[in-house]
């Protein structure tokens, strides 16, 4: 029921005691822009924490062999244990329902050159999988394939900054670079988001790199990935499993910390993941905090507003004014002018995180915003507690004898 | 019109209670004009306030119009206020933020008028007390006669069977007072009941009776000769 008369009433009386109005409305407006504010820099944190962690892929497991520090069934303890290529296979046929991708790696320091440019780079020797462990992304031509691995080829990936220093400002695809002394075809340029360091990589064959350094099957450290669709603790029982096996099968002992290392980013995830739940509970507690302020501040204000009105209400009553009239007149008129003070909190709170955001991001706070929704939702919040705040006192007042409040001068 | 038989009142006031009105009989007639008289303390205001349905009664029977007026809830209350009783105050009580005619309407708003109404009637009363040109006005512009007056057109304009004045002219100066007077009583002359409470003795002798309380009790009631108030004017 649309009461046009009621309306009229409403915006008369808020229009007529403006300084009332604009102080109720002020307390929403400003918890709301509070809440904005606050709720948009902590999700901007969150922002920051999260884009740290996305670079390598977060279901990683790394296998890096040393020394044993433990005499163990016979052997002595200082045995240096080196992965070969059956170990390998060994992991990736044995383990082969729950791993996604696998590569190994082997490290080599070299003196690269083109025509007069020399630097020093650490080359990488991968199988083809590493691509997706690592996030590599293919700026120009290809990565390593499976038929470099099997025929062997002189085929390198560098990375950006690597064609950056030595070919300036030409094009290396399809160019050889010198490595210590052997020439290699690139076959494709690369980019990594983990930084100036991952651009300074050279990635060759796994298996061009056993022959070429050595003439062995030596690998220095095994990585892989666990299927996305196991959870936590299946994912830290399978590394688990993993390096129980490996263990064995160098016989080496089972607290031996230092033989057989398996790195599982489940375990760094949940430090994470607890980080993250840390700083939700810091938001809803600052979202709360702020809330409970504004709900303070419009009872306060319900309860100055019922009371300043004491007289007219008795007058109002005097000229037969039932008490229900009374009441809806007091609270549609709070709900009003909270809904508006809340929609220019809302305005103004979004408004200062466009205009500050981006000034913040050296403050690791990134893209701070907050849902519309969300705001909403507090807007809401407040009308309710308003409301709630505003009808104990305007039940009080309608029930107030006339005559006391006319009194009430 | 309206009777009243022995009506009881106290108020408590800390653990003992004040007695102040001890049995009154009061009956007035459609088209009466009446004087309530009395010092200060003398129940005079709690008698009117009780007739006006502003306060309640302890015990005692009071009817208005046939109509027994008893255990009263608010909204019923509300509706006999509107219904019955118009209201002039000592201190006026306009609302302050609306303007003559606004106040005046208000009533009619609370009986359910719709605005095109509400604005002819209002429009109608404030003519009647010769302040139509004063409808846009807000109280804070006009003079305390005037908004007497607009107390008065308000009063009237819901229509009602029983005009109740508390101390009209309190607030006044004297020949401001008989101005009101004067008119009160031409509303008197067309057929409208009042009761008029006063402790201004040239106020009292205006009406047609004059009704003394003491100590909560009528120590006097009786008919007198209406002074005219047109002829101070």
């Amino acid at each position: 029921m649309f009461d046009l008369d009621l309306w009229r009433e409403i915006f008369q009386s808020i229009n007529k005691n403006r300084t009332r109005s604009i102080l109720a409305g002020f307390t929403v407006a400003f918890a709301i822009m509070l809440f904005a504010i606050l709720f948009g820099i902590a999700n901007g944190l969150q922002n920051t924490f999260t884009e740290a962690f996305v670079d390598d892929a977060n279901n990683a497991i790394f296998i890096r062999a040393g020394r044993t520090t433990k005499a163990y069934k016979g052997l002595q303890a200082g045995r240096q244990i080196q992965f070969k290529n059956e170990d390998f296979d060994y992991i990736k046929d044995d383990f082969a329902d729950g791993i996604e991708y696998i590569t190994a790696r082997i490290y080599k320091g070299v003196d690269a050159s083109f025509r007069n440019e020399k630097n020093n780079y650490t080359v990488r020797a991968v199988h083809p999988d590493h691509q997706y462990l690592e996030n590599t992304i293919m700026k120009e031509g290809r990565y390593i394939n499976q038929r470099d691995l099997e025929e062997r080829t002189k085929v390198v990936v560098i990375g950006r900054l690597v064609e950056e220093d030595l070919f300036l400002k030409t094009k290396a695809l399809g160019k050889y670079i010198n490595l210590s002394g052997i020439q290699y075809k690139i076959v494709g340029v690369f980019t990594d988001k983990g930084g100036d360091n991952e651009e300074r990589l050279i990635y060759m064959p796994v298996s061009t790199a056993q022959q070429v350094y050595g003439n062995n099957d030596h690998l220095d450290q095994i990585n892989l990935t666990y299927k996305p669709t196991m959870n936590h603790d299946q994912a830290i029982s399978f590394g688990l499993g993993i390096e129980k096996k490996l263990k064995q099968r160098f016989t080496v002992a089972k607290s031996d910390q230092r033989a057989i290392r398996v790195f599982n980013m489940a375990s760094q995830t949940k430090g994470v993941n607890q980080m993250m739940t840390g700083l939700g509970v810091i938001i809803l507690v600052i979202g709360f905090g702020t809330l409970i302020a504004g709900i303070v501040g419009i009872s306060n204000i319900m309860i100055f507003v019922v009371r300043e009105r004491t007289k007219e209400i008795g007058i109002r009553k005097a000229l037969g004014a039932k008490p229900v009239a009374i009441v809806r007149m007091i609270l549609i008129e709070s709900i009003i002018v909270t809904a508006l003070a809340g929609y220019l909190g809302l305005l103004i709170g979004m408004g200062v995180l466009e205009w500050v955001g981006p000034s913040l991001e050296e403050f690791f706070i990134k893209d701070p915003a907050v849902s519309t929704s969300l705001v909403i939702g507090a807007t809401v919040t407040l009308i309710i507690a308003g409301s709630l705040a505003g009808y104990l006192p305007a039940k009080r007042a309608s029930r107030i004898k006339p005559i006391v409040a006319l009194r009430a001068d | 019109m309206l009777k009243i038989n022995q009506l009881h009142k106290s108020y408590p006031i800390g653990d003992s209670s004040l007695h102040v009105l001890k049995g009154i009989d009061l009956h007035v007639e459609s088209g009466e004009m009446v004087a309530i008289m009395g010092s200060s303390g003398s129940g005079k205001s709690t008698l009117l306030n009780i007739i006006g349905m502003l306060d309640e009664a302890d015990s005692g029977e009071y009817t208005l119009d046939n109509v027994e007026i008893k255990n009263l809830t608010e909204k019923k209350a509300a509706v006999y206020r509107n219904k019955f009783l118009g209201f002039i105050f000592q201190s006026f009580n306009l609302i302050n933020y609306k303007n003559a005619l606004e106040n005046v309407a208000l009533p009619l708003y609370y009986q359910g008028l719709n605005r095109k109404q509400r604005q002819e009637k209002g429009k109608f009363h404030l003519e009647k007390v010769g302040l139509l040109e004063w409808a846009e006005h807000l109280p804070s512009e006009l003079s305390g006669g005037q908004k007497q007056r607009v107390a008065i057109a308000r009063a009237l304009a819901a229509d009602p069977k029983l005009l109740l004045a508390d101390e009209p002219t309190g607030a006044l100066d004297t020949k401001t007072s008989y101005e009101i007077m004067e008119f009160l009583q031409q509303l008197n002359d067309e057929g409208k009941t009042l009761l008029i409470v006063t402790h201004e003795e040239d106020i009292a002798e205006m009406c047609k009776r004059v009704v003394r309380l003491r100590d909560g009790i009528i120590m006097e009631d009786k008919k007198v000769e209406q002074v005219r108030a047109s002829q101070y004017v």
